[in-house]
């Protein structure tokens, strides 16, 4: 898999070059520039997009995901799947084995007792470690020989590509790290900001939250790679600023995630310097309707699946809901090239996102209120609808962001259309999204009858993420307020198809499942989704070999970019 | 004044105090969580269990007597180790950020050499430009200088530094191409082509926070000149026939400089915090986006800390002023 491309990367590059040879830092220096600065390059004590994707150049795992989607090994020979024998017939085993020949970037060998060191450093409970769920169930990482490694699960498990696969799991050194385990994980700075490394680079300055300087890993497995001798990654500032310097001043050569409206973007790009790409992942902006009551008179069954919400649990008004909103002209105001309008909750991979939903994409607001008419929803004098005293008055909150602002304008207009009252909250989003139990504005609490957000799951597979929405897991006093079924859903049915899916192997009939899953939760209308949301980064015309990933580390493939002349 | 100056210091121990408790229980009401800028596929348990390992399971007035010795007793004995070379310190914890896992010290010492020099430059530009402008303005009062000193002091008082910031970013580096937008924090002068690098990548950071500053201060400076040069000795200086250079910088500047050095003592603290903006917009990254970034991700330790140490700051210059005050005007005795 990786052999053809490397010819052809270097067939390329003698083209390009004329004479010179495809050797090791031949281009010089990459300038990276990525608007939230890094803190810290352990992505197991952080769980920040910024600082996973900075570590993602030195620190690797032994798979991961390439801008399709796919699972290509990385420092492993090759993926475990059933057919190789690498997965044991039960589900329950993993066999990873790595390649031969791997050296750290102190000229140490790689070997499987790394591997089962990083499990261990993980799973330490006084660790604090942000990728925890990576190793879900499980029992026992075993090191059978100096290359191999064994992965024991407590439960079949039909996609064991959790521990040690993507950017958010890579392996650690465990020469660096051994006195580093549990709560003295903090201690041990200058191994977290200078970890030792695997990948193509090896750092020589950290500084948190402004700026890494780095150099070619002089071991690094590939004695062509990585093309560029030296890299800053530059930290802090804007998203628009970060845009600024590679589109139009050209001081870097790659920015990273350019949230900005979409005319400022192409005003930036028609200086001619760089160009804008983007790629799409598995992140849905969506409406999460509370299936409870969130009246405070309730007191502590406030939000509990004790009581049904008035009007919500009528499946008449929240397909109104939906059916009035106009998806195309969100995308329009909100996100440019950087969305696309979508049904699902489960947008992507191609084999998982499925084609049932798409009636939601064109506005109907007479179907809307046809259909509150026939539920018995009448405009009473206020123009407001109400039925047995009960008026559809909707608390829609979020949290705080101009683009989310906007969109709860717009929809609160097209609900007033069809005679529902909207009254809009948005909250500091450190707050919404923070855990804290005391607080009463965690999205976790929904103390709302609406409330809007984005998410998306990790790597390529939905089954932990449809899981999320099972009976049970709704966030109550009792799991203090913690748990993914945010809207309080609950059927039987959904819970059945997902403990089929927990024993299905198949991969085609695992999408099935998944699919029938996001028909269920999108038709019952319990999530209502808006809009499928891109990445959009920016490089100069001169950086070539870029890939854009969504579904890793964005700087995946670091080692192969190039200057193009 | 000796004892005038020990007994201040004495008051100062808990009027300090005081201030880190206060600012120690506002951190900890206001809502925020230090995992909420985690990805939402990091699930809730995960979550909780890294808000343990940080040492929020931990009652208040336990976290607050723990950052009071790790800020007072183990950090002095680090930095005491640092200077000495011996073991003072042994394990102690140090104050430890919740973002970079590192020591919050450490970081404020890094970042303290880019604050100093870009705000700390234009500071002292500012009041090179501010003293003379505030001098010959009050002189010449509603002359051609003395409106137009106005005119732009109003402008450097009343734009925002994030406008003129990206203004002058617009004009100079994407248009003109003559400055660089983004600052690197890792240049190290060593020649003089890496001095003027040096000068160009601070050229507009700190002409913006100059003219902000000299705008601020020329003000002061001209209004305290102002009310000296109505005073009855003033006149007799005049009809003494003393030269106006005579006049203006021996009697009227010594009897004005008195409130115009409070102002600038005062201000002294605020080169310490850093420019917010002015390093967000020019990514100078120092002291004030420290702050920033750390209020946003509820890094408790890292902010606690740097406010506080701001607080010791503003103290500590608040009594410089007073006896600079003294220094300056012989009227004023403390003791």
């Amino acid at each position: 898999m990786k052999q053809p491309c490397l010819t052809i990367a270097m067939a390329g590059a003698l083209l390009v070059s004329g004479a010179a040879t495809a050797e090791r830092g031949r281009d010089g220096h990459l300038g990276v520039i990525y608007w939230q600065a890094p803190s810290i390059l352990n992505p197991y004590l952080s769980g920040g997009t910024k600082d996973i994707e900075a570590a993602s150049m030195v620190l690797e795992p032994l798979a991961r995901f390439d801008e399709a989607g796919n699972l290509v090994p990385w420092l492993a020979a090759s993926t475990p799947t059933v057919a190789n024998g690498g997965v044991s017939a039960d589900l329950k085993t993993v066999t990873w084995t790595l390649r031969e020949g791997l050296l750290w970037s102190d000229g140490s060998p790689v070997t499987a007792a790394d591997v089962v060191f990083t499990a261990e450093y993980c799973l330490d409970p006084a660790g604090g470690c942000s990728q925890l769920a990576k190793f879900d169930d499980v029992t026992a990482v075993e090191a059978t020989d100096d290359l191999t490694v064994e992965v024991t699960f407590g439960i079949p498990k039909p996609y064991p590509y959790g521990p040690f696969v993507g950017a958010t799991s890579p392996i650690l050194q465990k020469a660096q790290f051994a006195d580093c385990v549990g709560a003295k994980a903090p201690e041990c700075t200058e191994a977290n900001f200078k970890p030792v490394g695997t990948g193509p680079f090896r750092v020589t300055e950290f500084r948190p939250n402004d700026v890494i300087s780095l150099e070619a890993n002089p071991r690094y497995r590939d004695p062509a790679k990585p093309a560029f001798a030296t890299v800053t990654f530059k930290g802090g500032g804007d998203a628009a600023a970060a845009a600024r310097a590679v589109l139009e001043t050209g001081e870097f050569d790659y920015a990273w995630n350019l949230q900005l409206a979409p005319d400022v973007l192409e005003d930036m790009q028609a200086a001619g310097k760089g160009a804008v790409v983007s790629s799409f992942g598995t992140l849905v902006e969506r409406l999460v309707v509370n299936l409870t009551d969130p009246s405070p008179d309730l007191g502590d069954a406030r939000s509990t699946r004790a009581h049904p919400h008035p009007f919500l649990s009528d499946p008449a008004v929240r397909k109104a809901l939906s059916m009035a909103i106009d998806r195309n002209l969100l995308v329009e105001i909100g996100y440019g090239r950087a969305g696309r309008p979508t049904c699902n909750v489960v947008p992507a991979p191609a084999i998982y996102a499925s084609d049932a939903n798409e009636d939601c994409l064109a506005r109907d607001i007479d179907g809307a209120k046809r259909l509150l008419d026939e539920a018995g929803w009448r405009p009473g004098p206020d123009g407001i609808r109400q039925k047995d005293g009960i008026r559809l008055s909707i608390l829609y909150q979020t949290s705080a962001n101009a683009v989310r602002q906007d969109f709860q304008a717009l929809v609160k207009q097209w609900w007033s259309e069809i005679g529902v009252e909207t009254e809009l909250r948005n909250i500091d989003a450190s707050v919404f999204f923070g855990g804290d139990p005391g607080s009463p504005d965690t999205y976790q609490k929904f103390f709302a009858d609406i409330q809007m957000y984005a998410n998306n799951f990790e790597g390529a597979d939905p089954e932990p993420y449809l899981g999320g929405w099972r009976c049970g897991n709704e966030p109550r006093p009792a799991s203090q307020w913690q748990g993914e079924n945010v809207p309080r859903y609950c059927d039987e049915d959904y819970d059945r198809l997902l403990g089929r899916m927990a024993k299905t192997g198949d991969l085609g009939e695992r999408a099935a499942l998944a699919r029938a899953m996001n028909d269920m939760l999108v038709r019952d209308h319990a999530l209502i989704p808006l809009v499928h949301r891109g990445r959009v980064s920016a490089h100069a015309r001169s950086l070539g070999g870029v890939l854009l990933n969504t579904w890793d580390s964005e700087i995946w493939n670091i080692a192969d970019w190039r200057r193009i002349r | 004044m000796p004892v005038y100056t020990v007994r201040r210091i004495l008051v100062a121990v808990p009027t300090l105090l005081l201030i880190s408790l206060i600012l120690f229980l506002l951190l900890d009401l206001a809502p925020g969580d230090p995992t909420a800028q985690l990805p939402l596929t990091i699930p809730p348990d995960v979550k909780e269990r890294i808000r343990q390992s940080l040492g929020l399971g931990e009652p208040i007035h336990v976290r607050y007597l723990l950052w009071l010795q790790q800020f007072f007793v183990n950090e002095p004995l680090h930095l005491l180790s640092g200077l000495t070379g011996l073991d003072l310190a042994g394990d102690r914890a140090r104050v430890i950020s919740w973002q970079t896992r590192s020591p919050v010290v450490d970081i404020v010492v890094e970042r303290l050499p880019q604050t100093l020099w870009v705000v700390g430059l234009s500071y002292v530009i500012g009041i090179l430009i501010a003293v003379p402008v505030g001098i010959v303005s009050a002189c010449r009062q509603y002359s051609w200088f003395d409106q137009l000193g106005t005119f732009a002091s109003m402008v450097g008082f009343s734009v925002p530094t994030f406008f003129s910031g990206v203004l002058l970013i617009v004009v100079f580096s994407v248009e003109l191409g003559w400055f660089p937008s983004i600052y690197d924090t890792t240049h190290k002068v060593t020649d003089w082509n890496g001095f003027l690098v040096q000068v160009r990548q601070m050229a507009m950071p700190v002409t913006v926070l100059a003219l902000y500053n000299a705008a601020q201060i020329s003000r002061f400076m001209r209004a305290s000149m102002l009310d000296n040069l109505k005073l009855d000795y003033v006149r007799t200086a005049w009809a003494k026939g003393l030269p106006e250079r005579t006049v203006v910088l021996a009697h009227v500047l010594r009897n004005s400089a008195g409130p115009a050095v409070t102002v600038i003592a005062l201000g002294v603290p605020g080169v310490f915090a850093g420019a917010i903006i002015t390093e967000q917009v020019f990514k100078v990254n120092g002291l004030g986006q420290l702050l920033i970034v750390s209020i946003q991700a509820s890094d408790i330790p890292t902010v606690q800390t740097l406010t506080f140490i701001f607080a010791v700051l503003i103290v500590l210059f608040n009594l410089i002023a007073d006896l600079l005050y003294g220094v300056l005007d012989p009227r004023i005795r403390y003791d």
